[in-house]
């Protein structure tokens, strides 16, 4: 394979149109091993559709994405394969709401991975412990809060063994007072050195956890940096309009 | 005036008991199968390959727009033309399959189109494959968001059972028939077939119903 | 001798076909009218007339099509009404469409937010007012798709009067059978002749409905 043994995500010239909008123009991104990224931007700059490329949610019309040295075929060709490498957390959680959190959990690698009952409950409840809701595995999704809902959501991704995780406004749809559970439990992730890249407002989670901070505006990367240096001294003039709109509130 | 009599009708309870439990068993049999057609019409209705989608709309228009009546006809009389002789129950069958699954094609389809495209994504997202995630994802929470009205389709095909008395497969209706002809009681004997009919469909209704507590029984919002 | 399938034996089979448009049409006026009644019935204060609509509707929800057929059929004479067939299969028809009709538009009278009934009350109107200017109106459009979707099924339900021997559009085809020995022919089309008049009514519903979902 072509990419270093660091390199988990390669984007390279990634072009994207909705019809005749053009939302990600000539992307050119790398993200390494272990690393978390923080990608943020007014609505409607492309962050949340950049993310969703990466697990061929959205179809891209120009360039190259690889991950784990796997490229992503035309048309999604290899998708499945991509995806089983890629956990995602919505902003509206997305959980079954048919099945338990437990079973929510043990769909995927029941189907996928073809593994016995017993040992995808293990693996379910060993994931469901790490973010602190095992005691809510016989529940269904409509029984939890919100800040639950996403937990197990966090937990239902992490059962696929993940080599990186996306983020898609994980707490944008929470109560303020479910909001701290979430980034807790992310941050927790973070320690354990998992690869994210997590879309969010969320200026402290970024401050706390991430490498490098991104801000897109209208589908271009128009500054990269590590937190201290996006958050102190940003070079970009919308970068710095940006900011002082949402950290003056 | 005119002398109700009901006895000759009760007297022939074992008649009516007999056609009741055949309408009973082929609207089950056509509903099982109906509903397993119904559903790969609604697959084809939805699939990314025109021609499937043509076949499948075409296919369910026709039988919409057409009387139950007409089908029976035409598949009792007209199909041994095609070499295709079926007896009376058998042809009543097919009928009622054919005819039910287009009803419950539709409303299968408005079911998962009520689900949230987050929900098919998320399942893509874990990289299941497609008919996994309609298997295992979509399928529970669509029949459950149309439960209602496809109990409603199935009783209103239990009903439509009585009309395959035409071609004389031996159902209830069919039964009431002789004992008319026996009689002469007309009025009494389908005064009382109507109760029965509302009786089945109270029982069907609350058949259905339990199973629908049973398997679509899970919290929402 | 036997007669093929050919163009006079079509034409008689149109001729039937007036019989079920018209019987379709005298059912939707007479049914909708005693529709109305029960829908109104059904949603009104008074709480035995409610029961009494409950029960009506049940009644013919619940019953074959064909038995409430036979049933006035061979009920009116027993009333000392003597009637034509063709009056009794229109007057088992229209009820069957008024009790159909009837939990159409209960369900729609009922989908009127009853913030709209409150404020004619607030200005004063009374029941007639309330319901003939200010409900009515709006429940009928939310009502059209499904009321034009049943239409389709009442004209398919007239089929049934060929199992009591009115010469209608599918006994036409019946007879047609009988002395043609073709009824793969004859069905087909006679189901083609109820095809062109039901599809229309139905894209008409689906539209009615898409512009409803649109209006929101």
């Amino acid at each position: 394979m072509t990419t270093q043994n660091n390199t988990t995500i390669r984007m390279s010239a990634v072009n994207k149109w909705f019809g005749k909008m053009h939302v990600l123009r000539d992307i050119d991104l790398t993200v390494n091993k272990g690393e978390h990224l923080v990608l943020c931007g007014p609505s409607g700059s492309g962050k949340s559709t950049l993310i969703r490329c990466i697990n061929a949610l959205e179809e891209i019309q120009g360039g190259t994405i690889e991950v784990n040295g796997n490229q992503l075929g035309k048309k999604g060709a290899n998708a499945d394969h991509i995806r089983r490498d890629v956990g995602m957390v919505f902003q509206q959680f997305n959980l079954f709401p048919h099945l338990t959190v437990l079973q929510n959990c043990m769909l995927a690698p029941r189907r996928i991975h073809r593994i016995s009952e017993a040992e995808a409950r293990d693996k379910a409840m060993h994931f469901l412990e790490q973010v602190h809701i095992a005691e809510h595995g016989h529940k269904y999704p409509a029984q939890l809060s919100g800040g639950q809902q996403q937990r197990v959501a966090i937990a239902r991704a992490l059962c696929m063994g993940p080599q990186v995780m996306l983020f898609d406004e994980p707490t944008s749809a929470l109560d303020p007072e479910m909001v701290k559970e979430v980034l807790d439990t992310m941050i927790g992730l973070a320690d354990q050195g998992i690869t994210m890249i997590c879309v969010t407002h969320e200026m402290g989670f970024a401050r706390a956890v991430a490498h490098r901070v991104i801000f897109m505006d209208r589908g271009e990367i128009i500054e990269t940096a590590p937190p201290t240096e996006f958050f102190g001294t940003p070079r970009h003039d919308r970068t710095r309009a940006f900011l002082s709109q949402i950290l003056n509130h | 005036m005119y002398d109700f009599d009901f006895a000759p009708v009760f007297q022939a309870w074992r008649l009516l008991a007999a056609g009741a439990w055949a309408t009973v068993y082929i609207s089950a049999i056509s509903m099982a199968l109906g509903l397993v057609f119904g559903i790969v019409l609604t697959a084809m209705r939805m699939a990314p390959v025109a021609a499937l989608r043509s076949i499948a709309i075409g296919y369910i228009e026709l039988i919409r727009n057409t009387p139950f009546l007409v089908q029976v006809f035409f598949i009792y009389f007209g199909m041994p033309e095609l070499g295709l002789r079926l007896n009376a129950m058998e042809a009543a069958i097919l009928t009622m399959t054919l005819n039910c699954s287009a009803y419950i094609a539709e409303i299968v389809r408005s079911g998962v189109e009520s689900i949230r495209k987050g929900q098919i994504e998320a399942g893509r997202a874990l990289g299941m494959s497609t008919p996994d995630v309609y298997r295992f994802i979509v399928f529970r929470p669509a029949i459950r968001a149309v439960y209602p009205s496809l109990c409603s389709q199935f009783i209103l095909m239990m009903l439509n059972t009585s009309l395959v008395a035409s071609i004389s497969a031996q159902e209830l209706t069919y039964a009431a028939q002789m004992i008319d002809n026996q009689t002469f009681r007309s009025f009494e004997v389908y005064f009382v077939l109507g109760a029965i009919y509302l009786i089945l469909s109270q029982l069907f209704s609350l058949g259905l119903g339990l199973i629908g507590r049973t398997y679509f029984s899970y919290p929402t919002k | 001798m036997i007669r093929t399938f050919g163009f006079p034996e079509i034409l008689f089979v149109l001729e039937g076909a007036k019989w079920t448009i018209l019987m379709s049409l005298a059912a939707f006026v007479v049914g909708g009218l005693l529709g109305l009644l029960v829908a109104l019935a059904r949603t009104s204060g008074i709480r035995p007339l409610r029961i009494f609509a409950a029960g009506y509707i049940q009644i013919f929800q619940g019953t074959p099509l064909l038995i409430q057929l036979f049933l006035v059929y061979f009920g009116l004479p027993l009333l000392g009404v003597k009637v034509e067939l063709w009056l009794a299969v229109i007057a088992g028809l229209s009820l069957h469409a008024s009790g159909f009709l009837g939990e159409i538009w209960r369900g729609s009278i009922q989908a009127v937010p009853d913030g709209q009934s409150e404020a004619g009350r607030a200005l004063g109107l009374g029941y007639a007012s309330r319901m003939r200017d200010i409900v009515l109106p709006q429940a009928f459009r939310i009502s059209l798709p499904a009321t034009v979707g049943f239409m389709v099924n009442l004209t398919k339900g007239t089929a049934l009067a060929a199992l009591l021997g009115l010469t209608e559009l599918t006994r036409s085809g019946q007879l047609m059978s009988n002395i043609t020995f073709e009824p793969l022919k004859v069905y087909a089309t006679v189901g083609l002749v109820y095809f062109a008049i039901c599809l229309p009514l139905t894209l008409c519903s689906a539209q009615l409905e898409r512009r409803l979902n649109a209006q929101g």
